[in-house]
């Protein structure tokens, strides 16, 4: 049925496995940037820690929380993608993702790939659930950006 | 007020609670391919066609501002609007119609009684009693008066079956509290508290009682008389009324002595820059045009649940809920949320470790709608140790398919996550 084709869609097994074996989950201690992610309608709530060195190159990413299967399948796809880039770098990956999950036309000029993270692409079928993937991304945008306050998907 | 009960579909066969399902349009429809099946009634409930046709009719034939004109129209709007206030206070047996304040929902009618009733009595030091049961209407309004006057939440505990300990209750009663505020029903677990016993235990220590009654006044009858309450908030959207209305009964002396809520146009008889002689009650509590479409509404959906009687919903829901239980608890990896003896037609749950969100996308895709999270009760979820539940909530219009269209959902996300 076409209804179920979508359900696996949104559910893909990448996505499932991330959601039960996350990577990188935990605290990372000597962080050098740092946000959480609060979706206020769901109470869903993530902390990303990033290292970033001199170069600002992102050499280590964990994250912790709870969610749903997509929020935290994003944010273990998001740890795996973003460690080894620059900030610079990482961040192509943020508005490429938003892009992609708000159906626009994705502005890769940077002509990235995103490879395992197009997993997240079923998501579009599901607006209420748009927000569940992009909450460690927002999170990981104010990191790099050091706001203050705590990223919502609101 | 216009006659358009001729073309209103009238209620037939009242006593077959069965066939009231077909008195909703909207859930005659098809969601995701699947017969719409509704569990969502707790966060708001559908509307019978005779509450749409009512409010349609109001606005295409007599509506107008209320308590103003001297043509036509005004008389009519005012006289459905003002109908309502004796419909409802006919249907929780409030004392006299002025007892009967409207409000845009149970928010603002426990705000009401948090600014106007207790924060010129409160002092630094003075509690207000609430249970960890309630929902976060019930507490926010508390914690600002609390910030207003440096008074302290004391906050009953509850048991792992979601009851309260009524014990505990009895003696925080006694630790300087100046106002209890709880809820008739809680929202995420359904269990109905002892209202009428807490009320006397509380009066006998000359403590004033606000019962949260949200969730109560769609599944059973209530009168305030009797119950004993001081003040009982409840809203219109959740007993099959529109959303933006609402009702704070308050006891007539009390109200008497309250300063207003709000000012403006409406609540006033006289205003002079140097003096102005506010309303008699209910007036002196509805500042500015009030929401006269819903109210109107909400006037016919009390009319429609008189007709079927509360007790006849109630006895409907008890059996359906009982099935509900035993059906989700025969489910491999549910554990049940909210087992209290005593309960409304809601049953909150968790499955395996599939996460709520998860579960109720899942379910919409089969036509299965229920609420997913925390249900504005964080305090509830706290006390569990976990982020949310998935919550089936029940109205009158569901039978025994919709539990079984929902347990067969249950399954295919079992398999979808297995």
């Amino acid at each position: 049925m076409q209804d179920q084709d979508q359900l696996r869609e949104l559910y893909r097994d990448l996505i499932l496995e991330h959601a039960r074996s996350p990577r990188h989950f935990g605290k990372l201690a000597d962080a050098t940037h740092c946000a959480e992610g609060i979706n206020p309608l769901c109470g869903d709530k993530l902390k990303i820690y990033f290292q970033v060195d001199a170069d600002q190159k992102i050499t280590n990413a964990k994250f912790e929380g709870s969610g749903c299967a997509i929020s935290v399948a994003s944010a273990s796809l998001l740890t795996e993608t973003v460690i080894g880039l620059t900030t610079e770098n990482a961040g192509l990956y943020f508005s490429a993702i938003v892009d992609l999950l708000a159906d626009k036309p994705v502005q890769n000029k940077a002509k990235i790939d995103l490879g395992k993270l197009m997993a997240l692409r079923g998501v579009r079928e599901f607006p209420t659930r748009v927000k569940c993937a992009t909450l460690a991304w927002h999170a990981f945008n104010s990191a790099i950006h050091q706001d203050a306050t705590p990223a919502t998907t609101e | 007020m216009s006659k358009p009960s001729s073309k209103i579909s009238v209620l037939n066969d009242v006593d077959d609670i069965s066939n009231r399902r077909a008195d909703f349009p909207a859930l005659r429809q098809q969601i995701n391919d699947h017969p719409l099946v509704y569990l969502d009634s707790a966060a708001s409930s559908q509307q019978p066609a005779i509450v749409i046709d009512t409010i349609a009719d109001y606005q295409r034939h007599d509506h107008a501002n209320v308590h103003r004109g001297v043509h036509t129209l005004s008389h009519r709007a005012t006289e459905a609007y003002e109908g309502t206030r004796d419909d409802i206070a006919s249907f929780i047996n409030a004392n006299n119609r002025h007892e009967v304040i409207f409000t845009s929902g149970t928010t603002e009618s426990i705000n009401l009684v948090a600014q106007s009733f207790c924060r010129p009595m409160l002092g630094a030091g003075d509690k207000i009693l609430l249970t960890q049961l309630e929902h976060h209407s019930n507490i926010v309004p508390w914690q600002l008066v609390c910030e207003q006057t440096a008074a302290e939440l004391l906050i009953v505990p509850i048991d792992n079956s979601g009851t309260i300990d009524t014990d505990e209750l009895r003696q925080l009663l006694q630790s300087g509290v100046k106002m209890l505020a709880i809820a008739h029903v809680s929202n995420a677990l359904g269990s109905i508290a002892p209202v009428k016993a807490i009320v006397e235990q509380a009066h006998s220590l000359g403590i004033p009682v606000l019962l949260d009654g949200a969730q109560a006044m769609p599944h059973m009858s209530v009168d305030v008389q009797d119950i004993g309450c001081d003040f009982y908030a409840f809203s219109g959207h959740k007993m099959f009324g529109p959303t933006g209305t609402g009702v704070l009964y308050g006891r007539e002396s009390l109200l008497e002595a309250m300063p207003p809520y709000q000012g403006g146009g409406d609540m006033i008889l006289e205003v002079r820059f140097d003096k102005t002689v506010y309303n008699d009650l209910p007036y002196k509590f509805e500042a500015g045009t009030p929401n006269i479409s819903g109210m109107i509404g909400l006037g016919a959906a009390v009319r429609y649940l008189q007709a079927i009687g509360m007790d006849n919903v109630a006895a409907h829901e008890k059996r359906l809920l009982d099935y509900m239980t035993s059906q989700l608890a025969a489910v491999e990896g549910l554990r049940l949320i909210g087992t209290a003896d005593n309960k409304a037609s809601v049953q909150s749950f968790l499955l395996d470790d599939i996460h709520p969100h998860d579960l109720g996308t899942i379910l919409d895709h089969q036509g299965v709608a229920i609420r997913t999270g925390h249900h504005c009760a964080m305090p509830v979820m706290e006390y569990f140790g976990i982020p949310g539940t998935a919550r089936a909530s029940l109205g009158l219009y569901n039978n025994e398919d919709d539990i079984d269209r929902l347990v067969a959902a249950l399954a295919k996300a079992k398999t979808l996550f297995s």
